[in-house]
């Protein structure tokens, strides 16, 4: 079952299911870059709401991605870290720096626009 | 006095299986959604370590619940080239990025108890507990 | 294991000489039930006597007494301390939270050991020779069942006494929600790895809960701030990030801030301010709560 992703204007926002194997990882990968391309998405929401476990491979990933999105102009939020899995994710020192990280979709989404509405403004 | 579960590693659908089976009876020896999850992220590294440098092994796990203590136990095991330099694999870079290498340091301070034993050509078996007090 | 039949007649014939320790373990045994019901009377006397466990009616010191006696002599007669510690357990589960203590229930056992080698002094005082053995052979016996009893209670008293501080430890962080979006946490009180750890477990739980922003952590009342507890703070910071949340560490004064980053720690993902109410005013300025400056055109339109 591939990562859904919705476009929401200039968005994208991948909403991820709760068992997330390696290979669907690098299939998410591929389908936000190509769609990030074709849509000149200017931020990606990833919302792991539904991931009980985050391991160093997801963590690696989800930066690989992150990276990957700003060098197409986009800003990348991930939402949605459930206590447990950020509590864990520090333990093992995959704490995502220079990643972008907001509670939820609703402030990941504010943030997002935040960001463009700065880029706007010319700040 | 112990349930076991074995899951044998050869995809990373297997890491999957193996993470939710550690963290289901983790939760099921009465043990925190915070434990539990520590167990299953453990599981995880290790499955995959077995997976990316020798391709296959076993993940077995192991919940007893005694009259003082109840403990989860995870044994992975390999027959892969092993480690060649236990000491540095075992030192504490806490590398937040990269990721190069086992991160067993990182792996030690999701549990409570870790070992690993290796032989260069042999294999590797790392074993793990969490326990709590009753 | 065989029990020894009850003897019919009213005095047990005294043993052969040259028997092993083991017949003579029976014996005493043997003994200690036959006259169960007027020595567990002796024995319940000299604990009132000894003014013990006064926590609890006659009537269930009786029937404690009752049951302590045949696991007694069952642990002599056997020399399993197994199923001692399981009713010690047991029985210590039931009196701990009636306030009996540990030198009340230490007395009581060796009251009845008392009482007991008493009843064996008096039995075989007539041949000094045979009392010295059936001594030699009580004596390890009851010692190891003293032991035994004691251990049991003191390892239940101290479970109990750890689940206390859990609970205390719990109830003395409480997470404050002052604003929409801002969570004050202070910490009074040493911070070791297991606080900290409960301490991040309940903030995140709470950044989920209230969703929090922005979070001010206190710490002017953690007495003894090393780079374990520093690191600990950092730890925390990062897990609050990971969920958006951005941390303020106010009450770590800069001395000891330049101490802790000569001592390695890396406080560069830690926004700290002096006191408080500081560090709230940085909180809310984040949140953008802050006071609007002043407003040069609605003066005008007042004039």
């Amino acid at each position: 079952m591939p990562v859904p992703i919705l476009k929401q204007g200039d968005f994208l926002i991948a909403t991820v299911q709760s068992a997330l194997s390696d290979r669907e990882v690098l299939q998410l990968q591929d389908d936000l870059a190509e769609r990030v391309g074709t849509f000149r998405s200017q931020g990606v929401i990833l919302d792991v709401t539904a991931l009980d476990i985050m391991d160093s491979f997801v963590s690696r990933a989800f930066r690989a991605m992150a990276l990957m999105a700003k060098l197409k102009g986009a800003e990348t939020v991930i939402v949605g870290i459930q206590p447990e899995v950020a509590f864990a994710l520090v333990q093992l020192g995959l704490t995502l720096e220079g990643v972008n990280t907001a509670l939820d979709l609703e402030e990941g989404l504010a943030f997002l626009r935040g960001l463009a509405k700065r880029r706007r403004d010319g700040r | 006095m112990g349930d076991e579960v074995r899951v044998p590693i050869a995809s990373d659908l297997d890491i999957v299986v193996a993470r939710a089976e550690g963290r289901k009876m983790a939760l099921q020896t009465g043990f925190s959604h915070t434990d539990a999850t520590l167990v299953a992220t453990a599981i995880s590294e290790v499955a995959r370590n077995i997976l990316t440098h020798a391709r296959e092994g076993l993940v077995s796990i192991t919940a007893s619940i005694g009259d003082d203590f109840a403990e989860i136990q995870v044994v992975a095991t390999d027959e892969g080239p092993g480690i060649r330099d236990l000491d540095l694999a075992m030192r504490d870079g806490y590398s937040t990025s990269g990721g190069l290498g086992l991160g067993l340091p990182g792996i030690r301070r999701l549990m409570d108890e870790f070992q690993v034993s290796s032989e260069e050509g042999k294999g590797t078996e790392v074993s793990m507990t969490k326990w709590r007090r009753l | 294991m065989a029990r020894e039949s009850k003897s019919e007649e009213a005095v047990t014939p005294p043993p052969a000489a040259g028997m092993g320790d083991a017949a003579l373990l029976k014996e005493l045994v043997a003994h200690l039930r036959e006259n169960r019901t007027e020595l567990r009377e002796e024995w319940a006397r000299r604990i009132s006597d000894a003014d013990l466990l006064t926590a609890m009616t006659p009537d269930e010191i009786f029937s404690e007494a009752t049951a302590v006696y045949d696991n007694y002599v069952d642990a002599l007669e056997t020399g399993s301390v197994e199923a001692l510690q399981a009713y010690a357990r047991d029985l210590s589960e039931r009196i701990i939270p009636r306030g009996v203590e540990t030198h009340e229930v230490l007395g009581i056992v060796l009251l009845l050991r008392d009482v007991l080698a008493r009843s064996l002094f008096e039995k075989y005082r007539a041949d000094p020779d045979l009392l010295n053995r059936i001594l030699d052979a009580y004596e390890p016996a009851a010692n190891r069942i003293a032991v035994t009893v004691g251990v049991s209670f003191v390892q239940e008293r101290e479970r109990v006494i750890r689940q206390q501080q859990e609970a205390i430890r719990e109830l003395s962080t409480p997470v404050l929600q002052v604003r929409e979006r801002l969570l004050i946490l202070p910490i009074i009180g040493v911070l070791d790895a297991q606080r900290a750890r409960q301490l991040t477990e309940q903030l995140l739980q709470a950044i989920r809960a209230n969703r929090a922003k922005v979070v001010v952590i206190d710490i002017t009342g953690v007495p003894d701030i090393d780079s374990a507890v520093a690191n600990h703070m950092v730890q925390l910071v990062k897990a609050s990030r990971l969920m958006g949340a951005s941390v303020i560490i106010t009450g770590l004064s800069s001395e000891i801030a330049r101490t802790l980053v000569t001592l390695g720690v890396d406080l560069s993902s830690m926004r700290t301010v002096g006191d408080l109410q500081g560090g709230i005013e940085e909180a809310e300025r984040q949140l953008g709560y802050a006071l609007p400056a002043f407003d040069d055109d609605l003066d005008d339109e007042l004039a």
